[in-house]
This record gives structure tokens, C-alpha cells and sequence, in this order.
């Protein structure tokens, strides 16, 4: 079974952590860019392409999605294995979504790349 | 007054089924749940099973669902509830017969925590002496009658009966984490380190709602986490 991205020995504790951590990183991004949108009325493209442009809010951006997708991962492995018991259902199920957050991982990269 | 109450024996029944009593409440002069369920089963239908012991919320026998809450139904005043009375078995646990049910999960999570003081220091001559302010730590752990009302109000004890230890396993889990006289802090936090013993509790409540002594298993819950993080950095 995919038991879990964090490490070999699944442990509870971590994942506990990671989705506290990834949460406190994701309230402080989203928090961040609320209030910029708040404070500049009237954003147009190229504002929008600017603060995309700068090393920083990649860096930024990269850190947010990872701890999405972090968060994402842990919060989904625990309904599965609620509601799930059928183990071949539920290890498909874990792979798609596994693969599925790993693509949007890249797939994120590609357009912060691109900016 | 009116009361629906759950019938199933597995003998006899293909499922269970909700049968009707009606009690002048007055007449037999029923204050609490149980009171009208012991009317019932003497003058209604003495086929009705249900366990009691104490009737005064010590023993823990009585823990049912009583319009959709978990309870004891020896202290629950039947003039704080609506009618009609709907009294289920405590849910998530197989049903024996009636309001009773196979409480092995439930015990078999208990025992998980070795529920029992741990101590390799040489004996004292006497006892094991503790100050009153670590006896004070464990004030609102030890109280904890066993009579199952937080466990099957959970929902990750309903899915995950034989992983998850449940809130009343948590609280005594706690209860000697921080007894003063224990020895084994570190085996027990280990023991509880897995996805689901302590950290299925994704922190619903519904046992502090539910507790029959106004105990509260989620903080006991979150001090064993803390103690947990600060034991591994």
C-alpha cells in the first residue's frame, strides 16, 4: 500500500507535524497575497506578471504548492483508509491521487517556470 | 409518555426493528432514563434487555444512545429530553440483544494502553509517595467509568475500531503518562507513535460532548501529542 511520500517508516507523529506546519505556510501565503490584492485595485497583467517575475515569489509559490500538496496527501490517505477498506480499491485509489499530486507539482513548476 | 426503543434478538428477528411503550412517567414516578426502562421491562415487555447496575452513573452499565446522544441512562433526566424517547445501543459496536452490546473492541483498545502503573525503581519500604501537586495532574483522567459513551460517539473509532484506541483509551493512556509513580513514559508514547492509535483523533469532540463525568479525552489527547513532539526534537 502507498503508505505514505514523508518517509519509510509512516509514522503518525510526522504526518501530524507536516500537516500543521504546511498549514501555518499556506495560511501565511494566502494571507499575503489577499491583503496585496486588497491593496492594489485595478491589478492588470503585467503587475500580476511582475510579482511572478521576481525570484522570491517563486520561491514563495514553489513552497505554498509543496505544502498543498503535502497537506493534501495526508488529508486524503487518512479518508482513505476511513472509508476504504477494500485494499485493492483503496491502493489504486492512493496511486492515482499520488500520481495526480506529483503532476500537479511539476505541472505548478512549469508555469511558474514559465512566467 | 412515548418511547422507541431498539429491539433486536438475533434468534428470533431477520433485523432489528423499533418497538413503541407508552409510560405514565408520573404514575411510576420515572425520573431518569432507566427508571422507565425498568417499568418497561416489569409491566411492558420483560424481553427487553438492557444492562444496569448501580443507577447512579458509577458503574458505566447503562451507556446508551438516547435521542441520538450517547448516555448513561441512569442520570439522564427524562424531563431534558423530547418525546417521543428514542433509545438506540451505543452505536458502532455489534448488538447482542437489544441495548446491549459487544463492548470486546472497546476493551481489547483499553488493555492496548496498559492501563496499569509501570515501575522499575526498587520498592519502597512503604508506598510510593507522591506530592500533592502530581497527584493534582491527575485530576479529571482518573474519573473514567469505562462505560463506552465517548469511544462509540467517535467517528474515527467507528471506522477504525481495531486501530484507533478511542478517547476513553487516550484518557488512561494520559492518566499514567502523567502519573509521577510511572516509569514507562517513553515505551507508552511509543507504543502510541503509529497513524492511528492517537493521531486517527482528528480532534470531533463529540467524546467531550458525550461524557457522562464532564471528562475531557481531547485535551488528554492533544498533552500526549505535545509530550510526543517534544519527546522527538
Amino acid at each position: 500500500m502507498v503508505k505514505s511520500v514523508l518517509g519509510v517508516s509512516h509514522q503518525g507523529l510526522t504526518d501530524w507535524l507536516v500537516q500543521r506546519v504546511s498549514a501555518l505556510v499556506m495560511a501565511v501565503y494566502s494571507t499575503s497575497l489577499i491583503i496585496y490584492l486588497l491593496t492594489h485595485p485595478g491589478l492588470e497583467f503585467t503587475d500580476w506578471h511582475t510579482l511572478f517575475s521576481h525570484a522570491w515569489m517563486k520561491i514563495a509559490s514553489i513552497l505554498f504548492i509543496t505544502c498543498l500538496l503535502f497537506h493534501a496527501w495526508v488529508g486524503i490517505w487518512t479518508v482513505f483508509t476511513d472509508y476504504i477498506k477494500n485494499f485493492v480499491l483503496g491502493l489504486i485509489l492512493q496511486t492515482l491521487v499520488f500520481l495526480g499530486l506529483v503532476s500537479c507539482f511539476f505541472w505548478a513548476l512549469q508555469i511558474l517556470w514559465g512566467v | 409518555m412515548r418511547f422507541s426503543i431498539y429491539r433486536y434478538n438475533p434468534e428470533t428477528d431477520s433485523k432489528p426493528y423499533m418497538q413503541n411503550f407508552d409510560v405514565d412517567v408520573k404514575e411510576h414516578s420515572c425520573n431518569m432514563v432507566l427508571d422507565a426502562l425498568v417499568v418497561i421491562k416489569n409491566i411492558g415487555d420483560d424481553s427487553l434487555t438492557f444492562r444496569r447496575s448501580c443507577r447512579e452513573g458509577v458503574c458505566g452499565s447503562d451507556g446508551m444512545n438516547i435521542n441520538g446522544k450517547n448516555a448513561l441512562a441512569c442520570v439522564t433526566h427524562i424531563s431534558s429530553l423530547k418525546e417521543p424517547i428514542i433509545i438506540r445501543p451505543l452505536p458502532g459496536l455489534p448488538v447482542v440483544r437489544d441495548l446491549v452490546v459487544d463492548m470486546t473492541q472497546f476493551y481489547q483498545q483499553f488493555e492496548k494502553v496498559k492501563p496499569y502503573l509501570q515501575n522499575t525503581d526498587p520498592e519502597p519500604a512503604k508506598e510510593r509517595l507522591q506530592s500533592p501537586e502530581d497527584r493534582a495532574k491527575l485530576d479529571g483522567l482518573y474519573e473514567c467509568i469505562l462505560c463506552a459513551c465517548c469511544s462509540t460517539s467517535c467517528p474515527s473509532f467507528w471506522w477504525n475500531p481495531d486501530k484507533f484506541v478511542g478517547p476513553a483509551g487516550l484518557l488512561q493512556a494520559y492518566r499514567f503518562i502523567a502519573d509521577s509513580r510511572d516509569t514507562a513514559k517513553e515505551s507508552r508514547l511509543a507504543d502510541l507513535v503509529d497513524p492511528f492509535s492517537l493521531f486517527r483523533c482528528r480532534g470531533i469532540m463529540n467524546c467531550v460532548d458525550v461524557c457522562p463525568k464532564g471528562l475531557n479525552p481531547t485535551k488528554a489527547i492533544n498533552h500526549i501529542k505535545e509530550l510526543m513532539l517534544k519527546d522527538s526534537v
